[in-house]
């Protein structure tokens, strides 16, 4: 290895240098995931033995090979774990990893720190669809699907695209007017939204609810379901690190390095949203995840999205696991939403950041 | 070791290219901003670009780098650019811009690594004799200390100096160079120049630039061509460009032209 030492010879006036290993900080990321799910795990209204816990899943494991452990929990507790508390806590983090890494995506590619999951019209989009078969549809599912769940991932899927069409047949790929292009479709189909929903006052609880995010009906099947577009979405973003660290400096000078900055901006956009459409189809309109958790992520590693884009993905599935604990258990038996809690916990955990790393400079 | 044969893992770049640049013309909308522009830079020179404010000068590079629609040709070594994939175009040319954007918390080493993206597959890690070249280059421009900072806390003159050793690191054979010294009091600009020189002069790069200040473009470029309203309307040797004529009329500046040992300098008069 040639690589040099750095930091030391550097004036006192620098911060310290970024380069820990990744290894390092991926393996933090892992361990925080696997406690937070722990944790998850464990704790809730019905408390539940953390050794007989792990004996139970042990021994589940074990009995698709045909072996079997005793020792494990009563059925009704089991039922708990299996039926109730782990596909809630399995689909809280996936919504969170897909979140955060879609934030961590638009962000990038936009190069700007404000951008979120939700930019470019996939909430509106979701709300939108949410809200009209809540509102009108006379089936409850199509096949094993929920129709609410459906009706959001299309919508979200539409509104980005359509902000897509808009954007690149008025201004090319160029990063501005794409933005421009879904502030523009966001405000259409949240305004649309908003008259469906002043129209049916009736359904005004279960549209809120839906619009605040909530993972309280989690099942497996929603777990199936999204498994599938979230995994291959997120497996293009995290291939896409470096990529990104090179659209950063701008297109121009992306195009000088070989790279075709309009085309790989479409990929990220396209995987990140396909990752928030389904996010958001389990789970409605959880906030601030795709946001923030990104910027926290890169206080810690710095800015390359080889390190940004993994590590939003484990630390958004540790945040939501952790919110989501939260929000069971604050006011047990009943539950906070989820979206409100993200932003509860999650703000003055991101100010107390702000502050740290302002007095450090 | 076998990739130190065909890596050039000491960093010098091949022998310059031939730029020729044929008929370009480009615009903004309806309006036209090069008419038709012919240039030439001989491999290993140095041709600088000057002309009054919006005469075309940076429109002109960024057609040369295919980055702005035009008409016309760009041939590098006979061969037409626009014939090239983009991996190809950007292992033969370097830029360095004006106004760089610097990426936030990254280091400088990992900066200049973004030099290799057109010699590895995208999605690839770097390879160990991409760090060696970048470690190099990184040496020969007195950033080595640097390597570990962040760019954003790097001086003005040190930021000009890693976005230069960006583009050698792409080991290209002609380095494209927008104003270099745009940002830079007289001393860094001096620094920067003598750098480029010092390159072209070792490696046989060759060099196009814009250069605003021209007595520094006399000094340091061995061809200029004068850029006014998008037609070259002069090219040759710095004493033969740079005269008070050329200065009153494509200017509107009042000027003398001295001949010094290091080549004419521009005087203004009141």
């Amino acid at each position: 290895m040639t690589t040099t030492t750095p930091g030391t010879t550097g004036p006192a006036v620098a911060r310290p240098a970024r380069r820990r290993r990744p290894g390092v900080a991926v393996g933090c990321g892992v361990l925080a995931l696997v406690l937070a799910v722990l944790a998850g795990i464990w704790v809730g209204a019905l408390p539940l033995p953390p050794g007989a816990v792990v004996v139970t899943l042990a021994d589940r494991v074990l009995s698709v090979f045909g072996g079997h452990l005793s020792g494990g929990l009563a059925e009704t507790q089991a039922a708990v774990l299996l039926e109730l508390r782990l596909p809630r806590v399995v689909l809280a983090s996936l919504v969170g990893a897909g979140l955060a890494v879609a934030g961590a995506a638009y962000q990038g590619v936009f190069r700007n720190p404000l951008a979120d999951p939700y930019l470019l019209g996939a909430a509106a989009g979701a709300g939108l669809g949410a809200t009209l078969v809540i509102a009108y549809s006379p089936v409850q599912s199509v096949g094993p699907v929920g129709i609410v769940p459906l009706a959001a991932f299309v919508g979200a899927l539409l509104g980005v695209g359509a902000a897509l069409l808009l954007g690149t047949a008025t201004g090319g790929s160029h990063s501005p007017t794409l933005l421009l292009a879904g502030i523009a479709v966001a405000a259409f189909l949240a305004a649309a939204q908003t008259l469906v929903q002043q129209r049916n006052t009736d359904d005004l609880r279960r549209i809120y609810g839906w619009l605040i995010g909530q993972l309280g009906s989690s099942q497996w099947s929603d777990v199936v379901l999204v498994l599938p577009y979230l995994g291959v979405s997120c497996a293009v973003l995290l291939c896409c690190g470096r990529a990104l660290d090179v659209l950063a400096v701008g297109d121009d000078e992306a195009t000088s390095l070989g790279v075709h900055p309009g085309r790989l901006r479409l990929l990220v956009i396209v995987a990140a949203s396909l990752a928030t459409a389904s996010a958001v189809a389990v789970s409605g309109l959880i906030g601030f995840v795709g946001l923030v958790v990104p910027h926290i992520v890169r206080r810690f590693v710095g800015g390359s999205h080889t390190l940004v884009l993994p590590l939003s993905l484990l630390v958004g599935g540790a945040f939501l696991v952790l919110a989501d604990l939260i929000a069971r258990v604050l006011v047990a038996p009943a539950e906070l939403p989820i979206g409100v809690v993200t932003a509860f916990v999650g703000a003055p955990f991101f100010a107390g950041l702000l502050w740290a790393g302002a007095r450090r400079r | 070791m076998t990739d130190r044969t065909e890596e050039r893992p000491d960093a010098r770049s091949g022998s310059g290219a031939r730029v020729e640049v044929v008929g370009l013309s480009a615009g903004y909308g309806r309006t036209t901003v090069l008419h038709s522009v012919r240039l030439t830079v001989e491999p290993g020179g140095w041709l600088a670009v000057i002309g009054p404010n919006g005469s075309g000068k940076s429109t002109l590079l960024r057609s040369v780098l295919g980055f702005h629609p035009h008409e016309g040709q760009v041939r590098v070594d006979g061969a037409p650019t626009t014939g090239m994939t983009r991996k190809d175009r950007a292992r033969c040319l370097a830029y360095a811009p004006q106004a760089p954007v610097l990426p936030e918390g990254i280091t400088t080493e990992d900066y200049v690594l973004l030099g290799r993206t057109p010699h590895r597959p995208l999605l690839a890690a770097p390879r160990g004799v991409d760090r060696r070249i970048v470690a190099d280059v990184m040496e020969r421009l007195g950033l080595a200390p640097m390597a570990g900072r962040p760019l954003t806390t790097l001086s003005g003159g040190e930021q000009q100096r890693a976005v230069l050793a960006r583009a050698l690191a792409q080991q290209p054979r002609v380095l494209v160079l927008d104003e270099p010294t745009a940002a830079l009091d007289l001393g860094h600009a001096q620094q920067v120049l003598d750098l480029v020189d010092r390159l072209r002069r070792q490696d046989g790069l060759t060099v196009l630039s814009t250069l605003h200040d021209l007595t520094l473009a006399g000094q340091y470029a061995d061809r200029l061509a004068l850029l006014a309203e998008g037609r070259v309307v002069a090219s040759g040797s710095p004493d033969e460009v740079l005269t008070a004529q050329a200065l009153s009329t494509h200017y509107g500046a009042r000027a003398e032209v001295v001949h010094g040992p290091s080549g004419p300098a521009v005087l203004p008069v009141r």
